[in-house]
Order: structure tokens, then sequence, then C-alpha cells
């Protein structure tokens, strides 16, 4: 079935691009959103955050027949990734090749009215990329791996899943009275820095009728951004610096028990 | 209180590090070693990233090596002649070592070789120290002394040097070559060595016992420092917040164990050592045979 999938996405992509430019029939339907902070500031005790989201349907005609479903979904930046089978030789358990997946979000969370199966419909998840399988691309895959590159991508989701960096609340999205929409996204402590996006997703009849999309800076600041730069931009210097502040605390300390237990 | 480290990337509570670091400082302070052969384990556990593990190990165990040595200087119990030859060796081991490193961390094997290299370096030296405890113990019980063999293959070697302080006059390449030995294992497994350069020097090398600690002490911070420094500039892995965190902890668990050690036995100690060494070898060993629970790994693709 993926491999189907696959072989006719760009078919799909050529149909989906050409509907697009037709005007949707439900038009009248607008986002409106807001989140409940612009950016993330990674400071020293910084120990995860919440963005609460919340907004509202806006309408010029009275409501169209047919469910109303939200999807709100943070991912943060897509970076390339190395997964390795874990193999037996000569008795013990040695990681295997490394196959790299091109992309896949360091972070992705999504809350929804229902599961994305029911409100969501296969066209326009690959065409808004929203569940996970469409955000890990492996492309250039080894040879070898051609029958085994679900595992792979399925590994990475499944470790990600349980570090508590992607996961999924079908039913995390509170609308009422078809009109006003809210929910909450943990952002966990072992956050990497990047632009993460949010998006707000309008549907009816498993079509999208509205995006609202934006972009939260996610940045270390402070001392943590102060020691990372320099650990990159002057390592020599960051790298002394630390020899000598172990130096420092080792003279103190034997300083100080000197001092009180003679 | 949780803190989150600029390099690893990862958030920790502040408390538990303190303590971990407070923990293996009493052993150290009690042992006269490092301590590191169970930090770097640790962290890698708590969920540290192995390459950021053993480079700010390194950088912990130069402070706790400096503690150390301050009151052995004073003491004057340091054959500082026999510690600039380990030194010289152990330098040009930390630079083979931290290579080594990269290669390994490229071809991600790092968490295998080292876990390998734990295994046969724990398990030599627990089993060896556990022997030599026992053996002890049952000398004392029947009163003999303990005689050191004095003469062996070593005293034929050439560049013959006199190390006073070690009352010996023996050739430079064995304490080179220990150095240099210790010095590939800091940089590889994040560890001081002093776990397996006191036995050395004890048994191989045969120096007067009252400056082996201080001797290896000396060494040890030296190889620490450069090693902490080369990984800086290698591969870009000291946590300078989670190494002051190990440091705070470790300097003050080492001077609690230095205030309890001569209230204890010195043979006991000894054999607790030895069964502690010998139970991370065992653990270490029984992960690299079972079943993996989880197939897969993920390593970060850096640029």
């Amino acid at each position: 079935m993926a491999e189907i999938r696959t072989r006719i996405r760009p078919f799909l992509l050529v149909v989906t691009a050409l509907l697009g430019v037709l005007p949707p029939a439900t038009a009248e339907e607008r986002v409106v959103a807001r989140l409940s902070q612009s950016q993330v500031a990674i400071t020293t005790n910084f120990s995860g955050s919440e963005i609460f989201v919340y907004g509202a349907v806006r309408r010029e005609a009275p409501i169209p027949a047919g469910e109303l479903d939200a999807i709100i979904a943070i991912t943060g930046p897509s970076t390339p990734v190395l997964v390795r089978r874990k193999e037996q030789r000569y008795g013990i358990w040695i990681n295997g090749p490394g196959v790299q997946i091109d992309a896949a979000p360091s972070f992705y969370a999504v809350a929804a009215t229902r599961p994305l199966r029911e409100i969501l419909s296969f066209t326009e998840d690959m065409r808004h990329r929203v569940g996970i399988e469409e955000l890990i691309r492996l492309i250039d895959a080894p040879e070898w791996l051609q029958d085994d590159r679900a595992a792979y991508r399925d590994a990475v989701v499944r470790l990600r899943r349980a570090d508590g960096l992607y996961y999924e609340r079908p039913d995390g999205v509170l609308l009422s009275e078809a009109t006003l929409f809210e929910t909450t996204i943990a952002l966990p402590a072992n956050l990497v820095e990047g632009d993460y996006r949010a998006r707000i997703l309008l549907l009816r009849n498993k079509q999208v009728i509205d995006v609202y999309d934006e972009i939260i800076p996610v940045q270390k600041v402070g001392l943590e951004r102060f020691l990372f730069d320099l650990s990159r931009s002057d390592p020599a210097i960051y790298g002394i610096a630390s020899v000598l502040m172990a130096l420092f605390a080792g003279w103190m300390a034997s300083a100080l028990f000197r001092y009180f237990l003679p | 209180m949780s803190v989150y480290l600029p390099i690893a990337e990862v958030s920790v509570n502040a408390l538990l590090i303190l303590g971990m670091g407070g923990i293996i400082g009493v052993l150290s302070g009690l042992f006269g070693v490092g301590g590191g052969f169970l930090m770097t384990p640790l962290l890698i556990l708590i969920g540290i990233p192995p390459a950021v593990a053993v480079a700010t190990g390194s950088n912990q165990i130069a402070a706790a090596s400096f503690s150390g040595l301050l009151g052995h200087w004073r003491r004057k119990t340091v054959d500082v002649k026999m510690g600039m030859v380990m030194l010289v060796g152990g330098v040009l081991g930390s630079a083979i070592g931290v290579q080594i490193f990269a290669v390994l961390l490229e071809i991600g094997q790092v968490e295998l070789v080292v876990s390998l290299l734990y295994v046969v370096f724990l398990g030599t030296v627990g089993g060896l120290m556990l022997w030599e405890s026992l053996r002890a113990m049952r000398r004392v019980r029947r009163g003999t002394a303990r005689r050191r063999q004095r003469h062996n293959w070593m005293h034929g070697l050439p560049f013959r040097m006199r190390f006073r302080q070690s009352n010996l006059y023996i050739s430079v390449i064995p304490p080179f070559a220990v150095g240099a030995l210790v010095g590939v294992l800091a940089a590889v497994m994040g560890v001081g060595g002093g776990f397996i350069m006191v036995p050395a020097m004890i048994y191989l090398l045969g120096m007067a016992t009252s400056v082996v600690v201080g001797t290896s002490l000396f060494q040890i911070l030296f190889v620490a420092a450069f090693t902490t420094l080369a990984h800086a500039i290698t591969n870009q892995s000291v946590d300078a917040l989670l190494a002051i965190l190990l440091i705070v902890g470790g300097v003050l668990g080492a001077q609690v164990g230095a205030q309890l050690g001569p209230r204890l036995r010195a043979e006991q100690l000894r054999i607790l050592l030895a069964l502690l060494v010998l139970g991370v070898c065992l653990q270490l060993a029984y992960d690299l045979l079972r079943l993996p629970d989880e197939m897969f790994v993920l390593e970060r693709v850096d640029g």
C-alpha cells in the first residue's frame, strides 16, 4: 500500500494542485487564531513550555452543512537523522550500517477534534503534509533497503514518541458551537533550537477549507546562548575556560576543606 | 530543579547530577580513583549523549584530580620526574585517542567500543584487585609479610633513569607506555585511568606505594586537561554547565570520602571497590549479549 502511494504521489499532487486553483465551495469560512506565545526562549532553567492556541471561525454566511473539524499541529525544524539497526555479530549486539532519513521533524505534536483519518482525506493529508508519515522523507535509500524502508521510518517515529518528541491527541481540540476552538500543546524540555511551525487547519467533509500558519522561533538565550556560541565559534577558548574552571573548582574545594576541617 | 544543558541539548535534574557527582566523589576520596569509570556510564544512562558524557567527564576529572593532587603535593608524595615521563606518553596517547574517538563517532560505533573497553578493563582490574585483596587478607591472618618481586624483564630495557622518590632505577619505556595507554583510554572512555595506572605502577613498575596515588593524580590532571581541550576543539562536545554541576558535587564528595577513608579498614575497602568494578563490568557485558529491547538507534547528523 505504501509503495502504491509513493508511485502515484506525483500524479495526485498535480491533480490536487489543479483543484486548488478552483474556488472552493466553502471559502466563506476563515480561521482567526492566536497563540499564547509568539516565541520560546530556552533559558538555563527551561523545563518545557505550553502553548495555548485559541481562535474562532469567521463567517459571512449561515453555517454550511457537514461537520466542522479542526487540526492544530506544531512541528519543529526538519533535519536529517541517521538510523541504525542492531545486528548480532560474534554473539554481541552492534550497530549496523546507518540509513540516513533525509528529513524528519525534530518535534511533532498534533491535536484534533477527532482522529485524523476520520476528518482528513488522503489527498488533503498529502497536500498539506499533516500526518507524521508525510513529514518523514527517505529519498536516497540504499539498494539493500528497498523492502525495509518502512521499518526504518517507523523506528524514527517510535523512538521519538518514546522521548515525548512526537505525539498525537485525536480529541485534543475543543470546538464549541462550531465556532470557537482551543487546545494546549506542551513542548518538552529536550527541545532543539529553530523555527517551529504552528498550523491550524479548518476542515469540512474531509476537505481543508482554511489554514492559519505561524512561525514560533525557539532559541537559547542568556548563558545557554553564550556557551553554545562560544563552543562553536572559539572552541579553543571554550576548552581552556572549561579547564581553568575545573582547576579553580578543585583548588577552591581543597582550600575550603582545609579551612573548615584542618 | 531542572537545568537545560546547552551542548547536550537535554534538560536534566540539577540535584540528580549534583548527587551523582557527590556519590562518585565519595568513592574517589575513599579509594583514590577518579571515578570516571562510573561517571561516564551513569551519564549515558540518564540520557546524556555518549560524546558529551565522555568529553565532559574529562573536565570533571581535571577538577577532582587537581583537588586531590594539592593534598598530596603538600605531603610531598608526588614523584614529579616519574609523573613527567608518564605525562609525555599520556599527552601523546590522548591526542591519538581523541582522533580514534572522532572516527568512532563517524562510523557510529562509539557505544560498542566504549562498552567493550569497559568490559575488558573493568573485568581485568576488578578481578585482579579482588584476587590481590583476598590473598592479602589471608596473609595478614597468617602473619606473613608480602614480598614484591623487584626484578623482571623490564630491567633489561634501555634508557634507564633514576626516580629517587619512587625508589627506582628503571628504563623510561615502561612508564612512558603505561602513560600512553592511559592517555588513549582517557580520551576514548572518558576516564582518568587511575584504576589502571595505580595497579600498573605498583605491580608492573614496582613503585614505592606512598607516591603512587599522588603521581598518578599528577599525570591524570594534565591528561584530563589536555583531553578536555582536545574534545572541545575536535568534537565540540564539552558541556560546561554539566561539568560545573558534576564538579561541585564531586569535589564536596571527594573531601567527605577522604575524611571517611582512614576510619574504614583498607583491605575490606579494596574488596568493596573490586566488587563494585566487577558489578559495573557484568552489567555492561550483559547489555552487549542480551536481545535489545529496541532494535534501532537514532543519531544526530550535524551540518
